[in-house]
């Protein structure tokens, strides 16, 4: 395994003095891991944020001004399709819930700075799905090219409409009615995390409670499958442990809500990568309150896969093992969303449409 | 390995390929830099190689590589070299903000520099190689690399790509034009690459200030003549030629106004290049 204190990129995040440090094929590997891992923005703006931006060679810095030009234009686009998600859900009272990286962009949280989504994702009471769905239709968003299966399947199983993208403007937006999908036996009740939600700016758009941002957060990444975005992943959950982390009491109230909505399994693992990667400073008798018990041979097992695929999505960054722990995460992601009379059709399906070209992705 | 420097670009090539070594040996000869030099910074990372294993032998491919990544799909092999030009000219795109970009050739003459935007087909690479030929510095045949804060034009200087007919019309033009091989059958057409001058390479790090912009069309049957464009309609046309240009947002709007205030602008109609070559020469008498 490549150790994380090997990694340039992780170094520069833990203790951004060391960027003084650099030679330049030292900066050019830096680069290439933050473009990899989606995160060149986010390093940018964090060696500004800590005044090192001065001292940043001149091949190196052209690639940080390219890409905090680009993540401007970004968070202006974002706004203005926020305004406009929201315009279509103001007609039929529906409330905007922002999830995700729209949220943390919403909250001004550290880790929506210099973040990219692809997607807008969003919270919407399942009573009000409907509806919801039909004010996106008519305001032009539509479902990508999906089959009966797939749509029903969504409707069905999962937590989210199938994706919708707008005709004109090419943007995707999830609308999600829960966090995890309906089949997960770790699936929360969604109207624990709707009364909690918070209005940060006054402007008519919620986020979920900083805690429940985090649970979140910690559950896309554990519970999920995809590990192209994962270094970038848990990097937003060691931003918001540090920000949050401000707060008076802030730890005791998020291992109580662990607790409350059935998420101390996500919270310990977003500790514990967390910690293990960028070194985030979580007090030890937190760690040691997390309501869990892993067996030692389990947490070994845990740790063997999941350090690896965390790494940035960059060759460097890779042993002989990456690629299998990441497929092993894959599999398990399914494993853990369905149970198995469900599972295996539904693989067995996706398999058959890749062999005969079918498939769409 | 190659390192190949395209200021303002560093570009790092790993291919085994023969047809691209010769080619980049050639087209780029130079512009090739020494690898005894440890202290390297690299802007774009790329491979170009077989993707697999299996079809070394049936239906030979090439893939693109950019650190690791593959934003295409294979070609087959024997455009191996037009798919490095082609992938150098995306990287570029997608990765540079910090310039606008636009879709353009650019050549220059006393110090006066002429953007020539292109829709395709319209005839701007063969232009471009026709004045080249006739004594006018390369700045760039793909892209005009504009710097934000003082609209200087930037050279990119790389071979000039020329499709069809344009092979053989330049080559009759010019004796001493210098081509790569011909590549047939690409998704363009034939392809083949004319290499810069050499004047062009020792002046690649001389920015240049803008003087004109000519929107060129090639027409068989009409006669060689410069129309006086409307600077709006230029602006708009030079908007819907870049890169970048939605990325930059409102910085975009305003310097394509600044850009097209301070130039001429002009459409041009031409069939023969010899006409075409004396037109521009007296442009630049002129003025």
């Amino acid at each position: 395994m490549v150790a994380p204190n090997k990694i340039v990129l992780i170094n520069a995040f833990v203790h951004p003095d060391i960027v003084l440090t650099l030679n330049l094929s030292e900066w050019d590997l830096l680069v290439r891991q933050a473009r990899s891992a989606g995160v060149l923005a986010r390093l940018a703006l964090l060696l500004k944020a800590k005044g090192l931006y001065e001292k940043v060679p001149e091949k190196p810095l052209n690639h940080f001004n390219s890409a905090i030009i680009y993540i401007e234009q970004f968070t202006y686009t974002v706004q203005w399709e926020l305004y406009l998600i929201q315009k279509a859900l103001n007609k039929h009272n529906i409330p905007l819930i922002l999830l995700k990286g729209a949220a943390y962009v919403q909250a001004d949280n550290d880790a929506g700075k210099g973040r990219l989504f692809s997607d807008i994702d969003i919270l919407v009471k399942k009573e009000q799905l409907q509806v919801a769905e039909k004010a996106f239709s008519n305001h032009g968003w539509l479902f990508e090219k999906l089959d009966k299966y797939d749509q029903e399947y969504y409707r069905k199983w999962m937590h989210e409409l199938p994706p919708m993208r707008h005709f004109k403007r090419g943007t995707n937006l999830d609308v999600h009615h829960n966090i995890l999908p309906l089949t997960s036996h770790k699936c929360p009740n969604a109207d624990k995390l709707l009364a909690n939600l918070v209005q940060e700016k006054g402007d008519g758009i919620w986020v979920l409670a900083a805690e429940d941002r985090i649970l979140h957060s910690a559950i896309h990444l554990f519970y999920g499958g995809e590990f192209e975005h994962g270094f970038r992943d848990v990097s937003d959950l060691d931003l918001l442990f540090r920000e949050f982390s401000k707060n008076k009491r802030f730890w005791h109230k998020l291992l109580e809500r662990a607790v409350e909505i059935e998420q101390s399994e996500a919270l310990y693992y977003a500790f514990r990568y967390s910690k293990l990667i960028f070194n985030t400073p979580i007090p030890e008798e937190v760690l040691d309150s997390v309501d869990i018990s892993f067996s030692v041979s389990r947490r070994a097992i845990m740790d063997f896969l999941l350090i690896r695929a965390l790494m940035p999505d960059h060759d460097s960054c890779d042993d002989q093992w990456t690629g299998f722990s990441r497929w092993v995460l894959y599999v398990r992601s399914h494993w853990l969303r369905m149970p198995m009379y469900l599972l295996v059709p539904h693989l067995l399906r996706k398999s058959w449409m890749r062999v005969t070209g079918k498939a769409e992705h | 390995m190659f390192y190949i420097s395209i200021p303002p670009f560093d570009v790092q090539l790993e291919t085994d390929i023969p047809a691209v070594i010769n080619s980049i040996n050639n087209m780029y000869q130079y512009s090739l830099k020494p690898m005894e030099d440890t202290e390297k910074f690299s802007d774009f990372h790329i491979k170009i190689a077989s993707p697999s294993r299996i079809r070394k032998h049936y239906r030979p491919q090439v893939q693109f590589y950019i650190d690791g990544k593959t934003p295409f799909k294979p070609l087959p092999l024997s455009q191996a070299f037009p798919f490095f030009e082609w992938g150098l000219n995306w990287c570029i795109a997608s990765h540079t903000y910090q310039y606008l970009l636009l879709h353009a050739a650019v050549v220059e003459k006393d110090n006066k520099a002429l953007i020539l935007p292109g829709y395709p087909g319209a005839g701007k690479s063969t232009l471009c190689a026709a004045l080249v030929s006739s004594g006018w510095r390369l700045l760039s045949d793909e892209m005009a690399v504009i710097d934000t804060k003082t609209l200087e034009l930037i050279p990119v200087v790389r071979p000039i790509s020329l499709k069809n007919e344009s092979i053989k019309v330049i080559s009759e033009f010019s004796a001493s034009a210098e081509f790569g091989e011909s590549f047939l059958d690409t998704a363009k057409g034939t392809v083949a690459h004319m290499k810069p001058s050499k004047q062009s390479f020792i002046q690649r790090i001389q920015r240049a200030k803008l003087k004109w912009v000519v929107f060129p069309r090639y027409l068989a049957t009409k006669p060689t003549q410069l129309i006086e464009k409307e600077k709006g309609e230029a602006l708009i046309e030079l908007a819907e030629n870049s890169f970048n240009y939605n990325v930059l947002g409102s910085q975009g709007f305003n310097l394509l106004c600044d850009l097209v205030a301070s130039a001429q602008c002009y459409k041009f109609e031409y069939s023969c290049l010899d006409e075409a070559v004396d037109l521009f020469q007296s442009l630049v008498e002129e003025n």
